[in-house]
């Protein structure tokens, strides 16, 4: 089960850090100031995140950045990394054509 | 201990879009969800905003929608929820197709929807990427599509702005009455204080209910999507089929997403868990390339699945219950809630409000499924 979050409107203001332009999310194309912000909007699993932002949406499915996604929640978050949840993995493990994936099924009926 | 206004069960588009409807009467409301913000079908469908094919009894829903709410949402929430109003085409092939739609044009049509019926080269001149075995099309100029999972965060998050709490991981198992009235509700670990309740909790709203012996007849059904990698803009249309073989749209972000079933999921497994199957994104994609074979390259990257919370007549609960003062279902959307969710949500919270709601809800109450003899 998930872990109990009490969330409410956060009355205080967004400060910006000096490496907030870092690029994080590679395929997407998302800063480190844009997963910050959106963690003080109130999005506060990795899966609101990628929702919101489209973080871990892209190409690499989160292989790449999810690591660094964690490290800034729990930093914004003041929880230790490790009790985060991971982007849930999702089929296919590699990007697979349309036509090739439509007759994947086909030759192992039964 | 605290005491809300109203309590609402639910954290997904319907719930929240409620919530920031209370919120705006002032109203002080608390929000419970199980897992997290938008963790159901509210983020697990193909984002369609469409008026075209729905049953007569739902469409003013969908109207009224795409009338009054979905063209201002995005200023009005102040996120972009990728609203694009660029028609829905459902395409056929066949003489069987073309009944399909001719049925539904003429529905929507004494309805008083924009809605016509156009053939081959009034389609190709809309969305040229069309294969040419596609022959007939039912044409909605004002249905689109958005996307459902920044719509149901944008709800979310307006709602948080304007006061309303919400508490995740915090799984509701039944509502408490005191005295014959609703007194609040009982979770896993806590019980909070509210003389109002609404159940937007989708098939889970049916354990909830039964707590108070109120029975809503649903069942759970497994939908599946795939996506791909992103394209320059081809189409901004919502598009859908005659044989209800797949449906979608391309994002704004360039990304198809397309949805659809093999038939066989619900005699496939039992139902307790998202899971993709190994037939199911084969099959869409086969549904896909027979009316856009032009795709036949993209790259599919990913794949979901995730719940319907379908009613014998697939029309969903939009009620007050008689039995129970100050209890509210907004539940059993059967796959077409998302787009009148903006609408729901400003209805469900008239009747918490006691207000008059905009529309009559008279065919979404919860005690109309009659046994057949």
């Amino acid at each position: 089960m998930d872990k109990k979050i009490e969330r409410s409107f956060n009355k205080e203001a967004f400060l910006s850090k000096s490496d907030d332009e870092m690029i994080i999310c590679r395929c997407e194309e998302v800063t480190k100031g844009e997963i910050r912000k959106a963690i003080h909007e109130g999005m506060l699993t990795i899966d609101e995140l990628k929702k919101y932002l489209r973080t871990g949406m892209g190409l690499c499915q989160g292989r790449t950045c999810t690591k660094l996604i964690k490290n800034i929640m729990a930093e914004e978050l003041n929880k230790p990394p490790n009790k985060l949840k991971n982007l849930t993995p999702r089929a296919p493990l590699r990007p697979i054509q349309m036509q090739i994936y439509a007759n994947d099924d086909l030759n192992n009926f039964g | 201990m605290k005491k809300y206004d109203v309590i609402i069960v639910g954290a997904g588009v319907i719930g929240s879009a409620a919530a920031y409807n209370l919120a705006k009467k002032n109203l002080d409301v608390l929000v419970l969800e199980k897992e997290e913000i938008g963790i159901g079908g509210s983020s697990r469908n193909g984002g369609g905003v469409r008026q075209s094919a729905r049953k007569a009894e739902e469409l003013p829903l969908a109207i009224y929608a795409v009338n009054n709410i979905w063209p201002n949402l995005e200023k009005e929430l102040g996120v972009n929820i990728e609203y694009h109003q660029e028609g829905n085409l459902r395409l056929g092939k066949t003489e069987a197709h073309r009944q399909i739609l001719a049925d539904i044009v003429a529905q929507g049509q004494a309805q008083g929807l924009e809605l016509e019926l156009i053939k081959r080269d009034e389609i190709k001149k809309i969305c040229p990427y069309i294969s040419d075995e596609v022959q007939y099309a039912s044409y909605c100029p004002t249905d689109g599509h958005a996307n459902p999972m920044k719509t149901t965060l944008a709800y979310y998050k307006k709602a948080l702005e304007l006061g309303v709490k919400f508490i995740t991981g915090e799984e509701v198992t039944s509502v408490l009455i005191k005295e014959g009235k609703i007194a609040g509700v009982k979770t896993k670990t806590d019980s909070y204080s509210s003389q109002k309740v609404i159940l937007a909790a989708g098939y889970e709203s049916k354990f909830i209910a039964d707590s108070l012996g109120i029975e809503i007849p649903m069942r759970k059904l497994l939908v599946e999507v795939l996506v791909t990698e992103p394209r320059e803009l081809m189409f901004d249309q919502m598009i859908g089929t005659a044989g209800s073989d797949f449906y979608g749209h391309q994002s704004e972000h360039g990304s198809f997403v397309f949805g659809g079933m093999t038939g066989n999921e619900p005699y496939q497994f039992d139902q307790k868990r998202r899971v993709t199957l190994k037939r199911t994104a084969p099959s869409i994609s086969r549904a896909i390339l027979n009316y856009f074979p032009l795709l036949k390259d993209l790259n599919v990257i990913r794949t979901w699945s995730g719940f319907l919370d379908q009613t014998p007549d697939h029309l969903p609960i939009i009620s007050r219950v008689e039995e129970i003062d100050n209890f509210y279902l907004a539940c059993g959307f059967s796959g077409h809630g998302f787009g009148i969710a903006p609408a729901v949500g400003e209805l469900i919270a008239d009747l918490a409000a006691e207000e008059d709601p905009a529309l009559n809800l008279s065919s979404f109450k919860y005690d109309r499924f009659h046994p057949k003899s």
